[in-house]
């Protein structure tokens, strides 16, 4: 029951072809036996994932089922989950037991969906590799020298090897869109403001989105029905109808422009990752579409930008992890600066560090104006780069990653060179669009993902466009050998 | 008026007050923010800065900014952001403090002081900006430990930054007292200094006589009470003139006052000050405030002190001096207006009446409240039964002299005026024949003094008015005396 898409799942349990119990328990199997291989998950929350099966269950006998009651989920380990571990993958909050439920928790428990445990990460989402995570690299499913992508690795890999149908993620800078491309799922960053931040641990905060790593665009679909909408709580949410995702997923694309991103078939794309994204493309033409190429001049300056406003945010975000409170606590301070640089010291790892240092310098007295306040308005620049295309095309497509899958090792002693792996993602944090990945293909026997952008608050319309290729592929039912078993 | 002579030395002041906004619950969560509350008990998971929490804007403390802008004829911002002022301390528990910086929700407001000599002054007020409080570290009790109290944490304040306008102590205490009165007619803040609702920095310059250039300025932190802010910045302004004038330069600090020694003393010096890395809090939106809103407000303002000092004075016929005592609290203000009202019957008061009134609630009842260390709203004496008292005056029944010590008796008993000059026997003759009898009395037993009068020593006239109210109890009607006295001595 493993290959089944939360859709097919939902449909199965709907005709009592087995219980939620017995999916739950199948999953979980497969949670632990995937552990030793991928390094997936954090924390297995088995005995409450089992008793909200059995919960489900009785929703289902009572005929009270909802459209996801009883289906499975991982959260990232970003989501606060109420007496349950929550260390945004960090030894800084390896003892944090959160006191309180995300509103994305909440809002999916609500719905009745079942958590199976939470997903590895880079430290603080501050990662492409899944490398910086404190409980170790996660590994990618296709390849286990590889890495999975990230920071949200341990949802992709999850998703990838089927351990878990669907699982939640967070994009600041491609952290959805990036470990699905190189893991072969499919990624939602939805649009800036669309999925209530509160309960999810702060990186960035004007780039962080909450969203969804799936099987499928209609698996997306459904979960993102019960996800989005305005929290009260979340002052940056926004207060605009959430139109049923499912609905529209089947909507014709007769006519659909599409815009190819220039600046994106750039000479960093590798060849065969290229030609995937073109026969990608040709499949959209058959399908009525039409192809236009369009400029985003802004765009290529998206990696710098971005590099000054995420940790300029970070910088100040992460202040509040002291010592004081609550989290990792140095032994014995001999007074409140060592308690500080300590506690700090020792709780963070070296790309948080490194990043806090670079945001705490570009905000600092005779810098700001600079850094800060220069980077703020390339980002004005290469949003408006955005809304003109979009005034020509109905969504964007390109690239998600330059490459497929890297190894690991190859890329974490160069700060660099990992950032340009982002080069293609970051552009939709900047202007806060809503952007997806789909696999469409293979390059060197490893799954590439291809991009689709469209203007605020299009996330219907980007289901639609990915599901109608989905209709017409099967990549994204293809699964890694290793975990194509059903007893792992 | 310019400042009391300092050997050709001019003082240059400017203050910053921190007003804590009565709102029922925080400026970003739904905490209470009530006082006295046990540690910690008023701090929710925004408070404590829980990882994954947000802020969310209390749109009443925008309304009671709003309401100090409008109040001190400030403009108020269509737009205004909230910055994150980055620091790390066990009291400041996301390690910044949400502020506004470059877009202050107020900003160039004045307000009105009158100085010694009855002039006005203009004190301009560059900016009020809405920031949150920090909580508290305690030291009592916890030997080698400090503990964190957290309640006050995300208090809402406003920052009100005035230009540096004051050339004395004595400018900066009356600035202060003014801006105290109006928020609290404003109802935006409850003014209590020591449990740290309202506070003040002061920053203090001098300069010689005549110069254009500020001189190098010092700030002295967290000044909790009135008389501490006149010794802080006299005992500053010492310090700065003995370095000046012994050779030395006055270094840019921050300074904090002692209460205890009188004296203030260096906290840290510009090079040791923070960078506080100001930048746009992306958790919350700019605060968008339109026409609509303002007008809104701008119905609920009361009338402001000075209009209310303006009316007594131009309706009542009060002194400026009186009326500025009379309208220092609205309290008061309501107090003495009811006193003068019920004087009147319940009809507009007379300019006596008013006048009448004035003299005893800024007079004897001030200096009771004063005394005991008690507000108007503590009063021991209600408006009615003051009023009482001074029906019994304005009939006749009593002097005002006996009516001082009837009120007196009114404080201390705790009952009416009538009650008390009943039981006492205090009712003033008014009876001539008796009033005579006492005359006639005093005047036999003192010939010599009659002898001297009557050759022209006009003054010991008052020793006979003492003489006979003696002889009376003080109860002989003052007017009625004089008039016969008058009569009798000169034979």
């Amino acid at each position: 029951m493993h290959t089944f898409t939360l859709a097919e799942l939902a449909k199965k349990l709907r005709a009592k072809e087995f219980s939620v119990t017995e999916l739950t328990n199948s999953l979980l199997g497969r949670v632990a036996a995937s552990q030793p291989k991928l390094n997936a998950f954090i924390t297995v929350t088995e005995s409450e994932a089992l008793a909200r099966a059995k919960t489900a269950d009785e929703a289902f006998a009572a005929g009270k089922a909802g459209p996801l009651t009883g289906l499975p989920l991982a959260h990232k380990d970003i989501f606060c989950t109420k007496g349950v571990r929550t260390s945004c993958g960090s030894r800084m909050l390896d003892n944090f037991v959160s006191p309180y439920d995300a509103t994305v928790v909440e809002k999916l428990d609500a719905a009745g969906m079942v958590t199976l445990g939470k997903t590895n990460m880079d430290e603080f989402a501050m990662g492409s590799s899944n490398e910086t995570s404190f409980y170790g690299p996660v590994r990618n499913p296709w390849d286990s020298k590889l890495v999975p992508g990230g920071s949200s690795g341990g949802s992709a890999a999850a998703v990838a090897a089927r351990v878990a149908p669907v699982a939640t993620a967070t994009d600041t800078g491609g952290s959805i869109r990036q470990p699905a491309s190189l893991c072969g799922v499919t990624g939602i960053k939805p649009t800036y403001g669309r999925v209530s931040r509160y309960g999810m641990i702060a990186f960035a905060s004007s780039l962080d989105q909450g969203g969804l790593i799936s099987i499928s665009a209609e698996d997306a679909a459904m979960v993102l029905n019960a996800m989005a909408g305005f929290d009260p709580r979340d002052s940056t949410s926004v207060d605009t109808p959430v139109p049923d995702y499912v609905a529209t997923l089947n909507a014709p694309l007769a006519g659909l422009k599409i815009g190819l991103i220039q600046e994106f078939f750039d000479k960093g794309l590798s060849a065969d990752v290229e030609k995937c994204i073109r026969e990608a493309l040709s499949v959209y033409e058959k399908l009525g579409a039409t192809l236009i190429e369009v400029k985003l001049p802004s765009l290529p300056l998206s990696v710098p930008t971005y590099y000054v406003v995420a940790p300029a945010e970070c910088s100040s975000n992460l202040a509040r992890f002291d010592g004081v409170r609550y989290g990792y606590r140095c032994q014995d301070p001999k007074d409140l600066l060592d308690l500080y640089k300590r506690s700090r010291g020792e709780g963070f790892g070296a790309e948080v560090k490194r990043r806090i240092m670079t945001g705490t310098y570009v905000l600092s007295a005779g810098y700001y104006d600079a850094y800060y306040l220069k980077a703020q308005r390339v980002r004005q620049l290469i949003n408006q780069d955005f809304r003109r295309a979009f005034g020509e095309v109905d969504v964007l497509m390109g690239p998600t990653a330059p490459d497929v899958a890297f190894a690991i090792g190859a890329k974490s002693s160069d700060p660099i060179q990992m950032y340009l792996n982002d080069i293609y993602t970051i552009g939709a944090n900047l202007a806060g669009v809503p952007a997806m990945s789909i696999p469409c293909g293979f390059a060197r026997g490893l799954p590439v993902g291809l991009q689709i952008a469209g203007p605020h608050f299009a996330e219907a319309k980007l289901l639609n466009v990915a599901h109608a290729f989905q209709k017409e592929t099967d990549w994204h039912r293809r699964l890694p050998d290793a975990f194509a078993k059903e007893m792992l | 008026m310019s400042a009391p002579a300092n050997g050709g030395w001019e003082t240059v002041i400017g203050l910053e007050i921190h007003a804590q906004l009565s709102t029922k619950s925080k400026i970003f969560s739904a905490s209470a923010t009530e006082y006295g509350a046990g540690p910690n008990t008023q701090a929710n998971l925004v408070d404590l800065a829980y990882p994954g929490v947000l802020p969310v804007l209390n749109a009443e403390a925008v309304r009671m900014a709003v309401k100090f802008g409008l109040a001190v004829g400030a403009q108020v911002a269509p737009r205004s952001v909230f910055a994150r002022k980055n620091y790390f301390y066990p009291d400041l528990p996301k390690g910044y403090q949400i502020s506004q910086y470059e877009l202050p929700v107020v900003a160039k407001g004045h307000m009105d002081i009158v100085l010694d000599d009855g002039t006005r002054k203009r004190v301009g007020i560059t900016r009020a900006h809405l920031e949150e409080d920090a909580g508290k570290s305690l030291h009592e009790g916890l030997p080698k430990q400090s503990g964190i109290d957290l309640n006050r944490a995300g208090t809402p304040l406003i920052e009100i930054v005035s230009e540096p306008d004051m050339r004395s102590a004595k400018e900066a205490v009356a600035y202060l007292k003014k801006v105290h009165t109006l928020v609290r007619y404003l109802e935006i803040c409850d003014g209590n200094m020591q449990e740290g609702s309202f506070r003040c920095d002061a920053n203090v310059s001098v300069r010689r006589v005549g110069a254009e250039k500020f001189g190098t300025r010092a700030e002295i932190k967290n000044i909790n009470s009135f008389r501490f802010v006149e010794k802080a910045i006299n005992y500053e302004v010492a310090r700065q003139i003995d370095v000046l004038e012994s050779g030395g330069k006055v270094v840019q600090e921050t300074r904090l006052y002692d209460p205890d020694k009188g004296e203030t003393r260096s906290m840290r010096s510009k090079e040791e000050a923070n960078d506080y890395r100001y930048f746009p809090d992306p958790d919350l939106l700019p605060v968008e405030i339109d026409a609509a809103f303002v007008e809104g407000v701008k119905a609920t303002l009361p009338e402001l002190p000075d209009q209310k000092a303006e009316r007594f004075v131009s309706t009542l016929g009060l002194s400026e001096y009186d009326a500025g005592v009379l309208t220092s609290s609205k309290e008061l203000a309501a107090y003495y207006e009811q006193v003068a009202k019920l004087l009147a019957g319940g009809k507009d008061a007379t300019k006596e009446q008013a006048k009448l009134a004035a003299n005893w609630v800024a007079g004897s009842l001030a200096a009771a409240l004063n005394e005991h260390n008690l507000d108007i709203t503590e009063t021991r004496i209600d408006a009615a039964r003051l009023a009482g008292l001074l029906n019994r005056i304005a009939d006749n029944t009593i002097s005002g002299k006996i009516a001082k010590d009837v009120f007196e008796a009114m404080w201390t008993e705790g009952k009416d005026a009538d009650a008390i000059i009943e039981s006492k026997g205090l009712k003033q003759i008014t009876d001539t024949g008796a009033i005579e009898k006492a005359i006639d009395e005093v005047m036999a037993k003192n010939p010599g003094q009659l002898a001297d009068y009557r050759s022209g020593k006009d003054k010991l006239f008052g020793f006979f008015v003492g003489q006979v109210m003696k002889a009376t109890g003080g109860k002989a009607n003052p007017a009625q005396l004089n008039d016969l006295l008058k009569k009798k001595l000169a034979g």
